[in-house]
């Protein structure tokens, strides 16, 4: 995300687009004409745009415009970049993405050697360094690397294949036709097209199929989807499996350079604060303490630049915790001093009362709340939060003669690239990121302020330098995921049928770590389950209502998302309650007939679509209907409950992915919780690993129970009052949810992969609110919502 | 004075702060990166090593606490990396990002040595002070389970 987003911005102030991020909320990034949305309903012809036919296998592979041609640097498909195969067979697959725990640095490859009929077993994985012009875009973000990836994966993938076949023809002085490339080796044919038992290994062709000409992609034929020997089995283990339960798997912290010096930073408690003084004397006496470094700090819209504070540089980690513990600084006052998160709350909820700016309007809503017989109202709120991730953020850096190479665990290292050379005085040629394992990231690892601290101090000390972040100053000056209420209307009419509704939303905008804060959510944020709700009401009103950021607002796990979810679909639950329906029923009833949404109808045309075109990635509300029904099935919806028992239920699209989660609870009478059962239904089109896909709706939900229950940032006079895991505690294997039960929607290759790593995530506290109201009567509107059923 | 102890059967010797956790002792003087700093705090478990078999946090473990004592890592815990726990480990695909993992498998081994025949809920309590964020729990909960029962057939 952090790319585009920085993109999106950058277009703004340069007023290139239709984009209007700081004033107009109704942002304009993927426009939908009229014309293509006929096109595309209209079956037939209009599917056919951008769409090229595979001689001879036309259905194995029709190629589909992504976003990928609107990410920086797009994709590079060279399959010289990406496969080198050495003499002894062994096929060396770079892994442009990077790897926090989502399994892309497995996956992304493994379309490429699936597609080559590579053995797996005999495939290695090299990690790219930030290098876009030569990988094409590499921000790991906004879960997009099969949805953006499948295609140039396996174009290579069929590349290398044709030119081992082609050299394999050329030794055999055969043609194409009786050549055929199996599992590693390439088998020659006989006149009726069966094997003649003469084989060569990938190994030997190698340096003849490389030298080949890469065939155009019209050339190419393709496997079909019943040929594919990983792809959609779920049977290959991540890459790095074995390294990492025999510790040798190697992450930000885990490399040392000769002569390297390791530093922690004291940061200013709130953002915008610089050092007024400091005393170092106490410092410089602890046994390893070199020295102190003033770095610079920016106020934000600062994007990336650091927080500024003192780096406390010394011969271990150890003495540089100690010697920072010892440091006296005095810091200047910042306009944030005022910010108290519990009466930003209550400014947020007062203007959620209020009429917002409206985003989008369906039919006559005024009208319909005018006229209803009953109004329903009620307030959601989110709190900041941050991401926690295992890792603590940490980088090496190594300023040497004008040059300067990093380690770091990073999700977009060619963006870190720049934005530390900038930040150092280097050009972006003089610089090298190597990426390490990423011990988590869920969206935090997309800011290198860390890398720029750690790249300023080894400059500054002539020494390569570790930088590491400690748990608290990770949870003190992280990027927040920003603070929300969603406030929810329905009309309800003498039918007692939903006539109205009003969703309005209220939250600091990302925007304003890049640009001056509008105050107010931005175009792709809306986009994230605001403006593009399903909600099938005959009379809508989506608004947005104005909130000033006073930290610095970044991007987690989902995103906004997570807010909207928990809105609308608790909303829901409610409306179910108050008119005496089942909760399933009426969030079918609400989201309306299976029907792809037209946009321009539905007065959403400025639609983000999470960078999609629409045309190939609309919003299908048949597909979301689908999941609900899927898991409501699974979980054994309406089927009577033993006491203390029950399910709630919800669903949402996000990054073009359906997902609907049904949670089973149990409570005992003294009104300790547990989630015994939890049935996760997830459509992203073409299942590329569904054991991974599997594993991340088991994170999603575990992530999911944390949101609900039990982490909020909290802000006292402009500063973090959290600090470590007991006051910014996250769910436990104490108190996790027992068994995830993950239904992929099965679908073949034609229907697009989409992105599995954040989607799980939204639908699984509002669904755990509803059972609990289901089970006890006990509604919460706020998150978190505490350890226990009250 | 010197601290002399074990580390994965080597002996070493130490001269620096006798205040410095082990956890750091190991990463930063011994460049053992299996162990790995969470909180700082002994509140996640990342950092759990075995201190004479017992599993310990590594980052409030000081070096005068392991003088002449004998401390493995995630690197000692097994010379081919086939400890049961850590089959059991791959055998349930456990992790995701697999930062905490090293820490989980210690506690869980160290754990399994001492509970050979551990019932659902003594799992789910052993293992609570190891917290993993991408959420793996119930595959870490499967893997000792599954370790237990290869443990005590082998």
């Amino acid at each position: 995300m952090r790319h585009q987003i920085e993109q999106l911005i950058e277009q703004q102030i340069e007023g290139k687009s239709l984009i209007a991020i700081s004033t107009d909320t109704s942002v304009a990034i993927n426009k939908v004409s009229r014309r293509q949305f006929l096109q595309m309903t209209g079956g037939g012809t209009g599917l056919m745009i951008g769409m090229q036919f595979m001689p001879g296998s036309a259905l194995a592979f029709k190629s589909y415009p992504t976003g990928a041609e609107g990410m920086p640097n797009k994709t590079v498909i060279n399959p010289h970049v990406f496969v080198n195969i050495e003499s002894d067979g062994t096929v060396i697959l770079t892994a442009h993405r990077a790897e926090m725990g989502t399994g892309s640095r497995t996956s992304v490859p493994m379309v490429l050697a699936d597609e080559m009929e590579a053995d797996w077993s005999r495939v290695k994985i090299v990690q790219a360094e930030g290098d876009e012009p030569k990988y094409g875009n590499q921000d790991t973000d906004g879960s997009r690397s099969l949805r953006h990836y499948i295609q140039p994966m396996r174009q290579m993938g069929a590349s290398v294949r044709h030119m081992l076949e082609q050299a394999a023809a050329k030794n055999w002085d055969t043609d194409a036709t009786r050549v055929k490339a199996s599992n590693h080796q390439v088998l020659q044919l006989d006149d009726e097209g069966k094997p003649t038992g003469e084989s060569i290994g990938y190994g030997e062709l190698a340096s003849h199929a490389m030298a080949m000409e890469v065939p155009a992609f019209e050339e190419l034929t393709f496997k079909t989807d019943d040929e594919f020997r990983y792809m959609g089995k779920g049977d290959v283990p991540i890459i790095d499996l074995h390294d990492i339960t025999t510790g040798k798997a190697r992450y930000g912290a885990d490399y040392a350079v000769e002569g390297m010096l390791f530093a922690v930073v004291a940061r200013p408690p709130v953002v915008g604060a610089t050092v007024k003084s400091v005393d170092s004397s106490e410092t410089l006496k602890v046994p390893g303490v070199k020295k102190i470094v003033e770095i610079a700090g920016a106020m934000p819209p600062a994007k990336f630049a650091p927080l500024g504070g003192i780096a406390v540089v010394a011969t271990n980690t150890w003495a540089a915790i100690k010697g920072r513990k010892a440091l006296k600084v005095e810091w200047s006052e910042s306009p944030h001093d005022n910010y108290n998160t519990p009466e930003f709350a209550q400014q947020m909820r007062a203007t959620a009362n209020q009429p917002g700016k409206v985003l989008r309007t369906v039919g006559d809503p005024d009208g319909a709340f005018a006229n209803a017989k009953k109004v329903v109202s009620h307030e959601y709120y989110q709190p900041h939060m941050q991401h926690a991730q295992m890792e603590p953020l940490v980088a090496v850096a190594d300023y040497k003669d004008g040059k300067l190479e990093i380690w770091a665990p990073v999700q977009s290292p060619y963006g870190v690239r720049t934005d530390v050379a900038e930040a150092v005085g280097l050009t972006p040629e003089q610089v090298t990121v190597n990426v390490s394992l990423l011990g988590g990231g869920f969206g935090r690892k997309s800011k290198c302020d860390f890398v720029i601290e750690a790249a300023m101090v080894s400059k500054e000390m002539g020494t390569p330098v570790k930088l590491q972040w400690t748990r608290e100053d990770d949870i003190k000056h992280s990027f927040y995921h920003t603070t929300s209420v969603e406030r929810l209307d329905a009309a309800i009419d003498d039918h007692d049928k939903v006539v109205g509704w009003r969703h309005r939303s209220v939250s600091p905008t990302i925007v304003s770590t890049f640009a001056p804060d509008p105050g107010i959510t931005s175009g792709f944020e809306a986009g994230m389950g605001l403006l593009d709700t399903p909600i099938d009401v005959k009379n809508m009103s989506i608004e947005a209502g104005e909130a000033k950021s006073h930290t610095r607002i970044g991007w987690f796990r989902a995103v906004s998302n997570i807010p909207r979810a928990w809105g609308v679909q608790s909303f829901i639950a409610e409306l179910a309650h108050e008119l005496g329906r089942d909760p399933k029923d009426m969030l079918l009833e609400l989201i309306g007939p299976a029907r792809i949404i037209d946009p321009v109808a539905a007065d959403m045309q400025d639609l983000w679509n999470y960078g999609e075109p629409y045309e190939e990635f609309p919003n299908d509300t048949g597909r979301l209907r689908g999941v609900v029904e899927l898991a409501a099935e699974k979980a054994g919806w309406g089927q009577n409950m033993p006491k203390g028992e029950a399910l709630g239920i919800a669903a949402h699209r996000s990054f073009v992915t359906y997902v609907a989660t049904v949670v089973k609870i149990r409570t005992t009478d003294d009104g300790i919780l547990s989630i015994p059962e939890v049935h996760t239904a997830v459509d992203c089109g073409f299942c590329v690993n569904p054991e991974r896909v599997a594993s991340q709706m088991e994170g999603a939900a575990v992530m999911g129970m944390t949101i609900a229950m039990y982490s909020g940032i909290n802000y006292v006079n402009g500063a973090v009052s959290n600090s470590n895991f007991h006051d910014y505690p996250v769910a436990r294997i104490s108190s996790y949810p027992k068994r995830v039960h993950t239904h992929i929607v099965e679908h073949p290759f034609s229907v697009h992969a989409t992105g599995i790593g954040e989607p799980g995530v939204p639908p699984f506290a509002p669904a755990l609110a509803n059972a609990i109201f289901a089970a006890t009567g006990k509604r919460h509107r706020d998150l978190p919502f505490g350890k226990e059923v009250g | 004075m010197a601290i002399t102890l074990k580390v994965n059967g080597v002996e070493r010797s130490f001269d620096g702060d006798p205040s410095m956790p082990v956890l750091w002792y190991v990463r930063d003087m011994l460049n053992l990166y299996g162990t790995k700093y969470g909180c700082g705090t002994g509140q996640c478990g990342a950092c759990t090593l075995h201190l004479d078999g017992i599993a310990t946090r590594g980052c409030l473990l000081t070096m005068e606490a392991v003088a002449d004592k004998a401390i493995t890592t995630i690197e000692g815990l097994d010379s081919d990396g086939n400890h049961p726990v850590q089959k059991a480990w791959r055998a349930m695909n456990v992790p995701q990002c697999g930062y905490c993992q090293a820490g989980q498998i210690m506690s869980a081994a160290a754990f399994l040595s001492t509970t050979p025949k551990p019932s659902d809920d003594q799992i789910d309590q052993s293992m609570a002070g190891n917290i993993c964020r991408c959420g793996c729990y119930e595959r870490i909960h499967d893997a000792v389970a599954m370790a237990a029962v290869e443990s005590s057939e082998g």
